[in-house]
């Protein structure tokens, strides 16, 4: 897919330092910028299209069918039973090509396919189609399926015992180094702990949706979803036709934090009904079956070894940590992603474990691994602080370390302590009494919490064009995806700063697999990744306006939509007769292997827990991070302030029950299901510290999307210590669970 | 959704009528029935809109009391100055329930009859004696963290989920209602809500068609202090996981009166003579309160996941005395 060779292609491989940008060298002065969101106006006004909302006619409506069994297989379907039922057309399922699962994000293949036999409650069995959206629902729930059950595992507890080693995935499921065991033995000062963290939903605003339209041989998808261009090839294998034939189209995407990253069950489905029944077909998930059946992310307990000296410094870190997804599935939470390289110690046990249970799939839900694995790792480093009788800043600055040390190789880029530092500053650390439980305003004891933030920075091979206009503007096209995140915003003011074209005159075109391939949006790669692209197609343009220009390029400079050089000053569109296009491609090189790249940052919190009943409230938070080239000031803050508010949930409300008797979700709809509401979410800081990194692009950014999440619920776990001197390691943290620990009334 | 059919009520009168006929259901705000109706848990084949009834008033009476109009919305009656004046806890329950959009949309009589937010009766994949009467109750036995610990039967253990009927409950309030056949009830809401039992599917004493009218409190205690105090997993949107609404008259440092009602133990508003009793007469002190959390939790029972509610409970009530008492 990424073959251009047309000579209008500028490629960079990530193979050397890329040490000169020319976001730095740019005069328009838009790049870090805060500027509002270019699709800001579309989105408040309701203007913006989102998937389930195009207009298409003969369109029928689908409603899918979840299994209501844990595990079993089906014996029989009785569409009769709802095909007379008013407005309803058909009832379509295919037990072999209907998927049992979303796909991971990235895989190019199809995801487990098969339906008949049920692996999980709720699993997507059958859609039932309609002429209205209220008729299709009636019908699918009257639907008769006959189910033969048998005997499920649902209980993580009661199968912990029999975990096995997944295979190599994201990172290895093992890592060794030294003797763990030997050094915690050996050590002044040691933790071994256990913590746990249960599985979450991503709770994305906008459910999953597709339109499926099918042109003869050729399907069209209207749908959501972070990574179109992988998500393409997924559907194409799923249904067993060319990648070619597959177009998918996700303009606007309301949040993914993981979720969207592969095709979804209903996609599979509206595009099999579509074809069957000859008409397009919109098939939306109901929030039940968003919760139901899409992904969630895995629950864990992770048990934290630390062995130090009395100085603090670390001689071992174990983080040993059990997951759990179904039988079929490879992936597992990357717990230990970050604990591989944010602190120095020579010895190092990090493993994956997994236990296969009848639920649904776990896959990648915003910060996979670091969400999570940092807070065992960062709750563990807390404790030790507290037994070493150290600040719990000081233990991580002696701990810091510019080589990773593991790989042995030098971090990119790096300022962890000060991060510390300087957050510890702003933040206002010094009023923190060591001695918890110290600080009392009426009901609520007040205490505060520190943790480290980082997630690790990864490129993907992306692609974008870039076309000047005779008339000055420009457009800007790739298979990037915005999902609420600004890539809209922050590409086009790359291509901005870089051609000397105001922003406003950018059109910008996303989200549609006709365009140039991209990775799209996850792992925090899109800005690094699609960025590059689109300055690598603005940095040919600018060397053919200069050529056109007859100027040396160092000596041409573009601002305003006037190309200036040589004393001579034109405009732009002049310069490109009937137009002029280029497209850039990044390819990710040694560089990734020759730095270890991340970026860094601390979480600061302050919490009150109420004496008499143990509800916690968090009443402020502060983040300072570093991660290169902030390319937009104010869309880089709103993804920091959405990570820190994730780290609220997990530390003290986000928690996906299933029922162990049978594997039903029990809490299944927002009401129930506790993401943090305005409420609960206090006053947030965030500062950014000035960073180039250039090892990771050459833009110099790096990611930050899923960096405010990590680290954040950790921050507020230690401070709830810090508050009241009861230390829970069994998130969330609600009021129950702190009900025994305080003091008597 | 199943196909309904739709009436907008001409008058209380023929509402009642029309919502006499088997399967009819009245809405106002709808922001719970819609929902159920989504998820196919309610299925009215009838629905008489009342929101054009002129039901929507808040009136003064002679004997010092208010009548609250069943359509008065949530959120208008929480900013009523008679009721900050006369009924703080009534206003103070209101704003600590739902969201200010839901507040908007809600009304009097509709929330008095929200169904229970059980998990399992809210999945009609799993069994529940209350939305299917006989087919057995999943949360006995299952995931119960939210459910009730007092008034529950061995076929339900379910919640009421309301925080303004336990101030109402608190306020001894009547319900006023006008049944099909053209006859006026008074309801104290004593007598307004029904434990489970063996029928957990039949939650109050009205009949088919019985629409409530309007909602009586009674003249506001004079020199009472209210409080109403919720304990949630979160700061917002989040149903009781205990609540208290208390009006308590203090005569120097002994309780002379005593009106306590509780949200999030049982099925319904929860109120106990004994725990007034234990509270009126008597100092105000820890052992008086520790003697009211006893009588009150007595015959308190946990399922598992909500054992934690007992010592919630204990310890939100003494806090609350404290409060209500000064002492």
């Amino acid at each position: 897919m990424f073959d251009f060779g047309d000579g209008k292609t500028n490629s960079l491989t990530m193979d050397k330092p890329h040490p000169v940008s020319l976001l730095d060298t740019g005069v328009q002065g838009v790049i870090s910028h805060p500027l509002d969101r270019v699709d800001g106006p579309l989105k408040v006004s309701g203007s913006a299209t989102y998937s389930a909302e195009y207009q298409i006619d003969g369109l029928a409506h689908g409603v899918l069918v979840g299994a209501k069994i844990g595990h079993g297989k089906i014996v029989s379907v009785d569409a009769d039973a709802v095909k007379s039922l008013p407005g309803v057309i058909d009832v379509v399922t295919d037990f072999d090509t209907f998927i049992k699962v979303p796909q991971q994000g990235g895989e190019t293949g199809a995801p487990t396919q098969g339906v008949k036999e049920i692996d999980y409650f709720g699993q997507i069995v059958a859609i039932v189609l309609a002429e209205s959206f209220e008729a299709a629902r009636e019908a699918a729930q009257l639907l008769p399926i006959t189910y033969e059950k048998s005997e499920g595992t649902y209980d993580f507890a009661a199968h912990r015992d029999e975990a096995d080693k997944p295979s190599d995935a994201m990172i290895p499921a093992h890592y060794t180094q030294g003797d763990v065991d030997q050094a915690m033995t050996d050590a002044d000062v040691t933790v071994d702990l256990t913590y746990i963290t249960p599985s979450q939903n991503s709770a994305a605003m906008e459910p999953h949706a597709s339109i499926a339209v099918w042109e003869d041989d050729a399907l069209t998808l209207y749908s959501s979803h972070q990574m179109p261009t992988s998500g393409a090839q997924q559907l194409a294998k799923s249904l067993g036709i060319s990648a070619k034939k597959v177009r998918i189209i996700a303009r606007y995407i309301g949040g993914g934090f993981g979720s969207k990253l592969g095709i979804a069950p209903e996609s599979v489905a509206a595009a099999i009904a579509a074809k069957q029944l000859g008409r397009p077909v919109k098939a939306v998930m109901a929030r039940t079956q968003v919760f139901d059946a899409t992904v969630r992310r895995s629950n864990t307990e992770q048990r934290v070894r630390l062995a130090a000296g009395r100085d603090g410094k670390l001689t071992a870190i174990g983080h040993d940590s059990l997951t759990s997804n179904l039988a079929s599935e490879e992936y597992f939470e990357p717990v230990g992603i970050g604990t591989h390289f944010l602190y120095a110690g020579e010895n190092r046990s990090i493993t994956h474990d997994m236990v296969r249970l009848n639920l649904l799939l776990s896959g990648s839900m915003r910060a996979p691994g670091e969400a999570v694995g940092m807070v065992g790792l960062e709750c563990a480093m807390d404790e030790l602080a507290e037994k070493l009788g150290m600040d719990p800043i000081a233990l991580r600055k002696v701990n810091d370390t510019q080589t990773d040390p593991e790989k042995q190789v030098p971090h990119s880029s790096r300022q962890l302590s000060r991060a510390l530092d300087d957050g510890a500053r702003l933040f206002g650390w010094d009023k923190r009494h060591a001695k918890p439980a110290i600080q009392r305003e009426g009901e609520w004891l007040i205490g505060m919490g520190v943790a480290s933030a980082t997630r690790a920075n990864m490129l993907q091979q992306s692609s974008a064009k870039v076309e000047i206009h005779p008339d000055g503007s420009a457009t800007v096209s790739s298979a990037m995806t915005d999902i609420g995140t600004g890539s809209y915003t922050i590409l086009a003011q790359i291509a901005s700063e870089i051609l000397g074209i105001p922003v406003e005159t950018i059109t910008m075109s996303l989200g549609d697999t006709n365009d140039p391939p991209a990775a799209g949006s996850g792992g925090s790669w899109g800005a690094g990744s699609a960025g590059s692209a689109v300055y690598l197609a603005c940095e040919m343009l600018r060397s053919n306006l200069a050529k056109a220009m007859d100027v040396p390029e160092d000596s041409l400079t573009l601002k305003d939509g006037m190309a200036i050089g040589d004393n001579r000053s034109r405009a732009i569109g002049d310069l490109v007769g009937k137009g002029m296009e280029a497209t850039g491609e990044i390819k990710p090189g040694k560089q990734e292997k020759e730095t270890t790249q991340a970026s860094y940052g601390a979480h600061f919190a302050e919490v009150g827990v109420n004496v008499v009943t143990g509800e916690v409230r968090v009443r402020r938070m502060l983040g300072i991070f570093a991660a290169g080239r902030v390319l937009n000031a104010k869309t880089a803050r709103s993804q920091c302030l959405g990570g820190m508010t994730f780290g609220i949930g997990t530390a003290l409300t986000e928690d996906l029950i299933h029922d162990t008797r049978d594997g039903k979700l029990v809490n299944r709809d927002l009401a129930e299901y506790h993401v943090p509401v305005n409420a609960d979410v206090p006053q947030l800081e965030v500062h950014f510290i000035d960073e180039r990194d250039i090892h990771a692009n050459p833009i110099h950014a790096k990611g930050i999307g899923e960096l405010g999440i990590a680290g954040a619920a950790a921050a507020v776990v230690n401070a709830i210590y810090n508050a009241c001197g009861v230390r829970v390691r069994d998130m969330p943290i609600t009021c129950d669970k702190l009900l025994d620990g305080l003091p008597p009334l | 959704m199943k196909t309904f059919q739709y009436e907008r009520a001409a008058s209380a009168e023929t509402a009642t009528t029309d919502a006499a006929t088997p399967g009819a259901k009245f809405i106002a705000g709808g922001t719970n029935l819609l929902d159920l109706m989504k998820l196919q848990i309610e299925t009215p084949g009838k629905l008489v809109d009342i929101t054009r009834l002129p039901l929507g008033d808040i009136e003064s009476r002679d004997d010092g009391g208010l009548t609250i109009g069943t359509l008065v919305p949530n959120s208008d009656l929480a900013a009523e100055p008679r009721v900050i004046e006369g009924y703080e806890v009534l206003s103070r329950a209101l704003l600590a329930g739902a969201s200010g959009q839901l507040r908007n949309k809600a009304t009097t009589g509709g929330n008095l009859l929200q169904r229970t937010r059980c998990y399992y009766f809210y999945d009609t994949a799993t069994p529940c004696n209350k939305r299917e009467p006989g087919s057995g109750c999943s949360a006995i036995g299952g995931f119960n963290r939210i459910l009730a610990v007092l008034g529950t039967s061995d076929k339900c253990i379910a919640t009421h989920p309301s925080d303004m009927a336990v101030a109402m409950r608190a306020l001894d309030a009547t319900i006023v209602t006008l049944k099909a056949d053209g006859d006026r009830r008074r309801i104290a809401i004593a007598d307004f809500y029904r434990l489970p039992g063996e029928t957990p599917e039949i939650e109050t004493v009205l009949e088919p068609g019985e629409l409530i009218t309007a909602v009586e409190l009674p003249k506001p205690v004079e020199g009472a202090r209210h409080l109403y105090r919720k304990v949630r997993d979160r700061a917002s949107y989040a149903f009781a996981l205990v609540s208290v609404a208390g009006v308590v008259v203090m005569d120097g440092t002994t309780v002379k009166s005593a009106a306590l009602a509780f949200g999030g133990l049982g099925p319904m508003p929860w109120r106990n003579p004994a725990v007034e009793a234990a509270l009126v007469g008597k100092e105000a002190s820890d052992a008086t309160f520790a003697a009211a959390a006893d009588a009150l939790l007595a015959d308190a029972r946990g399922f598992g996941s909500n054992d934690f509610k007992i010592p919630l409970m204990r310890r939100t009530l003494i806090a609350s005395l404290r409060e209500l008492t000064g002492a």
